[in-house]
């Protein structure tokens, strides 16, 4: 549905995209993962036709990019980060306004218009304006005009983004129909889970850099398995189990020692008995199963712990 | 569907959006109206005397205000048209901040369909105040000689230079970055009525200004629309403010369009 090559952006010196390559399958949904700023909106913008990259070659749904914008837009919806929705009007009369741009004709236009205020729950606000609509339902109501047109590749710029946890996953609900009629679904998303729940594939953007692509198992399997986490009261048992276990310690003054392990009872077992044997004092161990976040985290070469500014900025 | 039926068919539909925007609010347009009403009562009530009595002899039965009266009143509905140009600026800006302007811009929308609309929604917003603003003036005791043909060509011109300042005011709005922005840049368009033969004859004027009053396109339009109402000449005033008009209207229209199709290009929103 999508094959892009060598894409690259910059705004002034701020290099946004670099040789971004990516392919998405048909009738999928495919995530793009990253931090805010990592430059997945201009990508969107780019496979949405709304700004031209400085280098790379892109077609989308058989059509070139640089050459048939006209003939894409026939084809694609999109559904932005900031609601583009037509804050002077009603709920009917915004999804009207795109039957009538779709050329649906009086009819028909009116029948989709009903459709899909029934789908989306809106009927009852169907006649308000706007600036009594909640955010859950702005962003619904969003959706909705992009589906006017029966689009065959939809692209959702971080759909859930400031969403209630109930609309959050009303949300997902939605998506996981849309597919299920065969749609294709382009997503960037800042979460995690969001991305490991949803996408068959998901490319991991970093400063403007693809990182790491793949299925979600494909990605979590990068991580060699889970770990423990041992805790120690003081360095001494410390370097102590790491030389027992054969491990690095950590630099500087952390208390704490990563063994790699799935978390299954034999190894941890045997795990114990070993710092048992050598009678080396554990004050805390825990068990970590790799998640989407390890991948990230891998890829990017950085650590929740070394980044705490990332940290947050990656959960918001 | 041809290619010229969907740019019609998507221009109605943008028409349509705009037609709903000044219904549903319209407090601007209220405003935008009000202001040529307040200086037509203003220079007539307050100023008119005296100008009418300046303005040297005049018809037998009138009195100096009755005279004053009908010399300014083309110039009020040539600040009506300015006046109305405004809220183009003002409503292409707010457009263009809004999320909705990108989605239009994802969707296989006729090219030009937004600005049309725009357009055409300020031109017939103008045409109501242009009414509105005339049935005060006949409520004042404006009478007009004038034929219907005369009034034709009267109203013709008014659109036409309508038409021009609005493409004008629309390109301004593109070209703000701000809402507020938009809405300071064209007040220029409502002093110039003032430094015309709108109000009062330029000959009357210091040297500098005269010139400035009678070069500007703002007096062409002014003697011809009160020539056509007064059933005078409009002596040689007609060509320069249709040549104006139609220059204006095409120099801001590839500008707006340029605008649009740049902000497209490059915003890194």
């Amino acid at each position: 549905m999508i094959t892009a090559t060598g894409v690259c952006k910059s705004f002034g010196e701020h290099r946004v995209l670099d040789e971004v390559e990516l392919e998405v399958a048909e009738g999928r949904i495919f995530a793009l993962l990253g931090p805010n700023g990592a430059g997945k909106t201009t990508m969107v913008r780019i496979l949405s036709t709304l700004i031209a990259p400085d280098a790379g070659q892109i077609r989308v749904a058989g059509h070139d990019l640089s050459t048939d914008p006209h003939a894409i837009r026939g084809v694609i919806g999109v559904t932005g980060q900031f609601s583009a929705v037509d804050n002077l009007l009603t709920g009917a009369e915004n999804l009207r306004l795109m039957t009538d741009l779709r050329h649906l004709g009086r009819r028909a236009g009116a029948q989709r218009v009903r459709e899909l205020l029934e789908r989306f729950d809106l009927s009852g606000a169907a006649d308000k304006p706007l600036s009594t609509y909640s955010g859950g339902m702005r962003r619904r109501l969003d959706l909705a005009m992009t589906l006017v047109g029966n689009p065959r590749l939809i692209f959702l710029d971080e759909p859930t983004t400031g969403l209630d946890p109930r609309s959050r996953r009303t949300m997902w609900q939605i998506i996981g129909e849309l597919v299920a009629d065969g749609v294709t679904i382009f997503l960037t998303t800042q979460y995690l889970d969001e991305a490991d729940q949803l996408a068959d594939r998901i490319a991991v953007l970093d400063h403007g850099r693809i990182v790491a692509e793949g299925t979600p198992a494909e990605l979590k399997r990068r991580i060699p398995g889970g770990h423990i986490v041992l805790r120690f009261a003081d360095p001494a048992p410390l370097h102590e189990a790491a030389t027992l276990l054969d491990i690095t310690p950590p630099p500087g003054e952390q208390l704490t020692l990563q063994v790699p392990g799935d978390g299954s009872l034999g190894s941890l077992r045997q795990l114990i008995e070993r710092l048992d044997d050598a009678q080396v004092e554990v004050e805390d161990l825990s068990i970590h199963t790799p998640d989407l976040d390890d991948v990230f985290f891998a890829v990017t070469g950085r650590s929740t712990t070394a980044d705490p500014a990332l940290e947050e900025v990656v959960q918001r | 569907m041809s290619a010229l039926a969907y740019t019609f068919s998507d221009s109605r539909t943008m028409l349509r959006r705009n037609l709903k925007h000044q219904l549903r609010y319209p407090s601007v347009t209220v405003m935008l109206v009000a202001m040529p009403i307040v200086f037509l009562l203003l220079f007539v009530y307050v100023f008119g005397g005296q100008l009418g009595a300046g303005l040297g002899s005049h018809p037998a039965g009138h009195s100096d205000r009755g005279a004053y009266l009908t010399y300014v009143v083309p110039g009020i509905l040539i600040m009506t048209v300015a006046s109305a140009a405004l809220g183009t600026a003002l409503s292409v800006a707010m457009d263009m901040t809004e999320g909705i302007i990108d989605r239009f811009r994802t969707m296989a929308i006729a090219r030009g369909a937004v600005l049309t609309g725009h357009v055409i929604g300020s031109l017939i917003q103008t045409l109501i105040g242009l009414a509105i603003v005339l049935a005060v003036a006949l409520g004042l005791g404006y009478r007009s000689s004038a034929s219907a043909l005369d009034w034709l060509g009267a109203v013709g011109l008014l659109a036409l230079f309508a038409f021009a300042l609005i493409w004008l005011s629309a390109a301004l709005g593109l070209a703000a970055k701000s809402v507020e922005t938009a809405s300071n840049t064209p007040l220029f368009l409502t002093l110039l009525p003032l430094f015309s033969s709108g109000f009062v004859p330029t000959a009357t004027m210091p040297d500098g200004l005269r010139q400035f009053a009678e070069y500007q396109p703002f007096t062409p339009v002014t003697q011809t629309v009160r020539g056509l109402l007064s059933g005078s000449s409009t002596s040689g005033h007609a060509l320069a403010a249709v040549a104006w008009s139609v220059g204006i209207a095409l120099v801001c229209y590839l500008w707006s369009v340029r605008l649009y199709d740049r902000r497209r290009a490059t915003d890194p929103k």
